[in-house]
This record gives C-alpha cells, sequence and structure tokens, in this order.
C-alpha cells in the first residue's frame, strides 16, 4: 500500500492540466481596459458526481457530509466550506470542492452505504475555465442560447447549456464573473473560441455600451 | 428557433434538445407473435399528422432527462409538455389508443 501511495504521489506531480499548454497565451491576450475580459484555468479542481433520489434516506446522509442541501431546481446551487453543490437533473449533482477528491469520495461513500446511489470521483472528465471582466457577460453572449441578462441568470447559479456548440456547465459566481465547465477534451476549443470573441473589446470604439 | 419548456429546467432553446420520434408507442407484449409485417410496422411506421402530435423530446445539453411535448407540426405551436410520470397522459390523434409509455 505505501509503494501504491509513492506510485500515486508521482503521478499526481506529472500530471497536466488540459489548458497547461495555454496558460501564457492566455495571460498575453488578456483584455484590459474598460471591457476588460480574460480567461484562466482552475487546474485539478475536484469534482465528484452523485446519483440518489433526493426523497431517500441516502440523500440526508450525503447532505450531511456536505453541511449543505442538494438542490431542488435547476439552476440552483448551495455552498458549504469547502464544497458547492451544482444542480445537474432531478436526480443528478456535481460537487466542485477544494478537498481531495479521495477523502471526499471515501466519506460520502462511506455515507450512503449500501444504498441505491452514485459517488464517482469525476474530477478529470472537464476543467474550469475561468471568464471575467467586465466585458464577460457580452463575449458568453455570442455563444451562449441562454438568456444572460441579470433579470434571468445571476450570480449564485449554475446550468448545463451550451457555449459555441459544445455542451457545458455555466456557473456565474459574481457580476463580471463565470465558470465555465467544459469536458476536458473539449477546454482548448473553449478556451480559443473566449480568446477570439473577447479581442474585439479591446477596441477604443465606443458603441454606446451594453444594455 | 422554437423554445420548449423542459419540465425540469424551463424554457430553453431548441438546440439544447433531441427529437426523440413520435411518443407512446407501446413495446409490443410478445414481440416474437408477431408477424414480419407487424414487426416492421412497430419498428418503422409512424404517424404524420398535420396538426397535434405527441412526441417524444430529451434536454440533451440540459438535465439529459426525456419528456413528452404536444406540438402542432402545421404551426409548431406547443400545445402540451408533460412527463412519464404525469397522470393521466393527455391524448392525442390516433397514436392515443397506443397508450402507455415506451
Ligand atoms: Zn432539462
Amino acid at each position: 500500500m505505501a509503494e501504491l501511495t509513492g506510485l500515486t504521489q508521482d503521478l499526481i506531480g506529472m500530471r497536466r492540466s488540459p489548458l497547461a499548454g495555454m496558460a501564457r497565451e492566455l495571460m498575453e491576450r488578456a483584455v484590459t481596459g474598460e471591457r476588460n475580459v480574460r480567461v484562466s484555468e482552475w487546474r485539478f479542481t475536484t469534482m465528484v458526481s452523485l446519483r440518489v433520489d433526493p426523497a431517500s434516506s441516502a440523500a440526508e446522509e450525503l447532505e450531511g457530509v456536505l453541511g449543505t442541501t442538494l438542490p431542488r431546481t435547476s439552476g440552483e446551487v448551495s455552498s458549504h466550506g469547502q464544497h458547492s453543490v451544482l444542480w445537474l437533473g432531478p436526480d443528478e449533482w456535481l460537487v466542485v470542492s477544494q478537498m481531495s477528491p479521495a477523502v471526499l469520495v471515501a466519506a460520502l461513500l462511506e455515507s450512503v452505504g449500501d444504498a441505491h446511489a452514485a459517488v464517482v470521483d469525476v474530477s478529470a472528465n472537464r476543467t474550469v475555465v475561468e471568464l471575467r471582466g467586465a466585458a464577460a457577460r457580452a463575449v458568453l453572449e455570442k455563444g451562449c442560447p441562454l438568456d444572460l441578462h441579470p433579470r434571468s441568470f445571476g450570480p449564485g447559479q449554475a446550468v448545463s447549456t451550451t457555449l459555441a456548440r459544445i455542451p457545458l456547465v455555466l456557473w456565474q459566481v459574481g457580476p463580471d464573473s463565470y465558470r465555465l465547465l467544459p469536458r476536458s477534451s473539449f477546454a482548448e476549443y473553449v478556451a480559443r473560441w473566449l480568446v477570439d470573441a473577447s479581442q474585439e473589446f479591446a477596441s477604443t470604439f465606443r458603441d454606446g455600451g451594453r444594455s | 428557433m422554437m423554445l420548449l419548456t423542459c419540465p425540469w429546467c424551463g424554457p430553453r432553446d431548441e438546440t439544447e434538445y433531441h427529437y426523440g420520434g413520435q411518443a407512446h408507442v407501446a413495446y409490443p407484449e410478445n414481440p416474437s407473435d408477431l408477424s414480419d409485417e407487424e414487426w416492421a410496422d412497430y419498428l418503422f411506421f409512424r404517424d404524420n399528422p398535420k396538426g397535434p402530435f405527441a412526441e417524444r423530446w430529451s434536454h440533451s445539453a440540459g438535465c439529459r432527462r426525456w419528456f413528452n411535448v404536444v406540438r402542432d407540426t402545421a404551426t409548431y405551436q406547443v400545445l402540451k409538455v408533460y412527463t412519464n410520470a404525469d397522470d393521466p397522459l393527455p391524448v392525442v390523434g390516433s397514436s392515443a389508443e397506443a397508450g402507455g409509455s415506451r
């Protein structure tokens, strides 16, 4: 077991995030000025998929470990300490956490015991792309079918949708900041699309602003 | 562009959905008892009405759940959205006597 742990440590040291090769380019192409916007990656974020009947006692056990409720409606995010729980479906959630995936999965699995539930480490399935800046919403609106105007979408909400035709989870965390969770294999495409869509906002041309 | 209201997620663009064909096509009780013609009829033949039509849709880019929509094929007006858990299921057109769910 000790050897296995040593091997795991070595592998963790060797892993590369989906956008590792773009880190420098993302910094260099950040847009500054009044309509600033920049793209960055949150690397190796812990993500755990939960499938359980929300009316079951297993759901209550999971909520006990997470210290927060499993959200019951689309768009809802519940947070406590290191964990945020995103609603993905009526019996499906994504836990995004700062805790180590092995520790979190073990605790969640132990809480449900033999109950009909699934707890799976899906940290490598997606990466987290952060889009931040005064023009962030304007950039997303070029390729997202969702209404992102504050009247219908705002901070603390997350939904599965599409951006530039690929599926991802869109999570708004602040008035001008979003987290995008695409599959790892789509991450570079999304990042390049975002950078390309951002460049016009470097222009000083005034168009009357956004509404 | 059509706006469809997912029973779980609310109104979303048509591009987030996947079309699943006619709803309420019941699986045969005893498939091995069917003649080739009856089996082909079950597999391949669907109604094609001009007017209200009950059909399956999946919110593939959202919550990934299947549900049913009654849509007017002539006007594209969505007349009803419901799930197989809803009771009773609405009765629409000639497919209605098949009843149940797939
Ligand atoms: Zn949905």
